[in-house]
């Protein structure tokens, strides 16, 4: 219970920073919009809706790492990890609030970037939207995690793609398949599957992530 | 010695494939047991990357590093000689369609950021800490990565010991068995030079640090 | 309260921290001094539990709630207001009666009149006197204190001792300075270490 009202106090002050700073949010809009612009131009002919369910995968990963890539920058610029580290909570309280905050932003622009989509392209079907939530909890999940070992790096921003895209592989193979295939169930599994798995390891390894 | 023995019972003694491919498919031998050799260098540095966290021993974090960077050298022969087997097979450097191949270029990608990683943190606790969470996350990736790649594409490779039925049995399991037991002592051996010299250079340092 | 036998510290190569013997019995206030890069914030953040040793033991007498840790970052937001700061630590920290323990200690350190304001509009000296509005909040039994003075102006570093003069005795003290004479007539023990 009380870790609920950690993760609660934590995830309100991720969300009120970012409304303070406003910088996370109108950068992913305005990212995965350019990248549509970007792909109609870089797909020639009228392209199937096979091709840019891929186009919109990659997009909203990428959204991702814009969004990922800043999560832990107040922290960083204001060494606050002590602070929390040092708090008497469970620290993967921590994770798990900064994974929400980051999951907020991103459905945000995805509200925003799947009628887009639908609207330059191709209808969205009801397994998308599902997939798209699914694959949702995986990236900011792990992102998150991957997102705290970055900042501790002297590459930081540019560790993270690195880091990131590998295990992002089968994020992207769960939703594309459940984008493109008309019983898509196995491909929802698989994420889920995923989601839960990582979960599990994130939530347990985020203590040696930031502290000694 | 077992390797000279691997090699001569690849090229000598096993019988050639029934199929059009002849000598050349020997090199599939190599292959695949040093693939085994790989995932057992990954799986050790995630071994030992658990034993650091648990125990907080610097010298497993040696260890889970010497591990993982053994692992890269073989996952780079695997590619190699993937890449030889595609050509001779298929006539071209590189097919999508062998599931072990790409997931080879996914684990290859993953460790490589696994090093930059490591090599943009000051040596210390922290330090290893990311590395381990992040050899850590390695094992995961292997068979979900594994299950993704084989419900992204249709699976038409080879398989060793299914579609070789018939001929599979006498030599060609003693020269794999064989094979496979030279490329794990291999790996083992190369495992403990490494982790020789690094020791011995650390204790160097640190008998020149105590003479100043 | 603090007990470090045989204490070090090394970064891969580079060694922070060798062979330091302490003890601070409860209520104690030890005075840590020394040049600059002689590893004083390490020992610090040793004792206030962020780092731990690579020789030697160390242990601590007070639960990680217990421990009350001033940075020389002042470990607070800029984006929020100092309210809403204290108000985070305060319930990750699980003060009782939170908003009047927050109240007090922002009265105390003369923030109240700025409690709405965000932290980056305030001057270095307020923020170090909400940096240990923070650290006084939970009530601490180890108070660790790393330069607390430096970013104080004279106001402050009044109000600073006074506060550590009426709980001297209930807390015990960790406290690097550059500056011994200004805590001497507090300190009940001294550590020197070399550069």
């Amino acid at each position: 219970m009380s870790y609920v009202r950690d993760v609660g106090a934590l995830t309100r002050k991720d969300l009120l920073l970012e409304l303070r700073a406003r910088d996370t949010l109108p950068a992913m809009l305005l990212f995965v919009a350019a990248v549509f612009v970007v792909f109609h131009f870089a797909l020639p002919g009228t392209p199937s809706r096979l091709e840019t369910s891929g186009l919109l995968w990659v997009a909203i990963l990428f959204t991702a790492l814009l969004g990922l890539g800043r999560a832990f920058v107040p922290e960083r610029e204001q060494q606050t990890f002590d602070g929390l580290v040092l708090a008497p909570c469970d620290r993967s309280a921590i994770w798990l609030a900064k994974s929400l905050a980051t999951l907020a932003f991103l459905v945000a622009a995805e509200v925003v970037a799947l009628p887009l989509y639908a609207l330059f392209f191709h209808r969205v079907g009801g397994a998308t939207v599902a997939a798209v939530l699914l694959a949702d909890l995986g990236i900011c999940g792990v992102g998150t995690l991957l997102g705290a070992m970055a900042v501790a790096t002297r590459a930081r921003d540019l560790l993270l793609p690195l880091l990131f895209l590998p295990l992002a592989m089968p994020i992207v193979v769960g939703a594309v398949g459940a984008s493109v295939v008309d019983s898509p169930g196995r491909y929802l599994g698989f994420l889920a599957l995923y989601d839960l798995l990582f979960a599990v390891v994130c939530w347990a390894s985020f203590e040696y992530v930031v502290a000694e | 010695m077992l390797v000279t023995t691997a090699l001569v019972l690849v090229f000598f003694v096993a019988p050639n494939d029934a199929s059009d491919l002849g000598f050349a498919q020997r090199i599939f031998y190599f292959h695949v047991s040093i693939a085994f050799a790989a995932y057992a260098c990954f799986a050790g540095g995630a071994w030992n990357a658990l034993r650091h966290l648990w125990k907080r021993d610097p010298r497993a974090d040696l260890e889970s590093y010497v591990c993982v960077h053994q692992g890269l050298i073989f996952g780079t022969l695997v590619l190699l000689t993937g890449s030889i087997w595609a050509k001779i097979a298929w006539g071209r450097w590189w097919i999508w369609s062998e599931d072990e191949l790409v997931l080879f270029l996914v684990l290859y990608l993953f460790y490589c950021a696994y090093f930059m990683l490591r090599f943009s943190v000051d040596p210390g606790p922290q330090r290893a800490n990311l590395s381990a969470v992040y050899a850590l996350f390695g094992v995961v990736l292997i068979p979900v990565s594994f299950a993704a790649i084989r419900l992204a594409k249709a699976y038409f490779h080879p398989e060793v010991f299914t579609l070789h039925g018939p001929n599979f049995g006498g030599w060609i399991l003693v020269t794999y068995c064989v094979a496979q037991a030279a490329m794990l002592v291999l790996a083992y051996t190369l495992y403990r030079l490494e982790l020789g010299a690094k020791l011995l250079d650390l204790r160097l340092r640190r008998l020149r640090e105590v003479l100043v | 309260m603090l007990t470090a036998r045989r204490l070090g510290k090394r970064y891969g190569e580079k060694r922070v921290l060798r062979g330091i013997d302490l003890v601070v019995p409860r209520g104690g206030f030890l005075v840590v001094t020394g040049p600059n890069g002689s590893g004083k914030t390490t020992l610090l953040r040793i004792c206030a539990g962020l780092a731990q040793p690579t020789e030697g033991t160390i242990e601590r007498g007070a639960e990680r709630a217990q421990v009350g840790y001033l940075a020389h970052e002042p470990l607070v937001y800029r984006e929020l207001t100092a309210l809403e700061n204290l108000e985070l630590y305060g319930r990750l920290y699980r003060v009782p009666e939170r908003r009047e323990r927050i109240g007090m200690v922002l009265e105390r350190f003369g923030l109240w009149e700025a409690r709405h304001d965000r932290v980056g509009s305030y001057s270095r000296g307020m923020t170090q006197r909400l940096a240990l509005c923070r650290v006084l909040l939970h009530e601490p039994e180890l108070l660790v204190l790393d330069e607390p003075y430096s970013a104080l102006d004279e106001a402050g570093a009044e109000l600073l001792d006074a506060q550590l003069a009426e709980l001297r005795g209930d807390c015990t003290f960790v406290l690097s300075t550059h500056d011994p004479a200004r805590v001497d007539p507090l300190a009940s023990g001294r550590l020197a270490l070399a550069a």
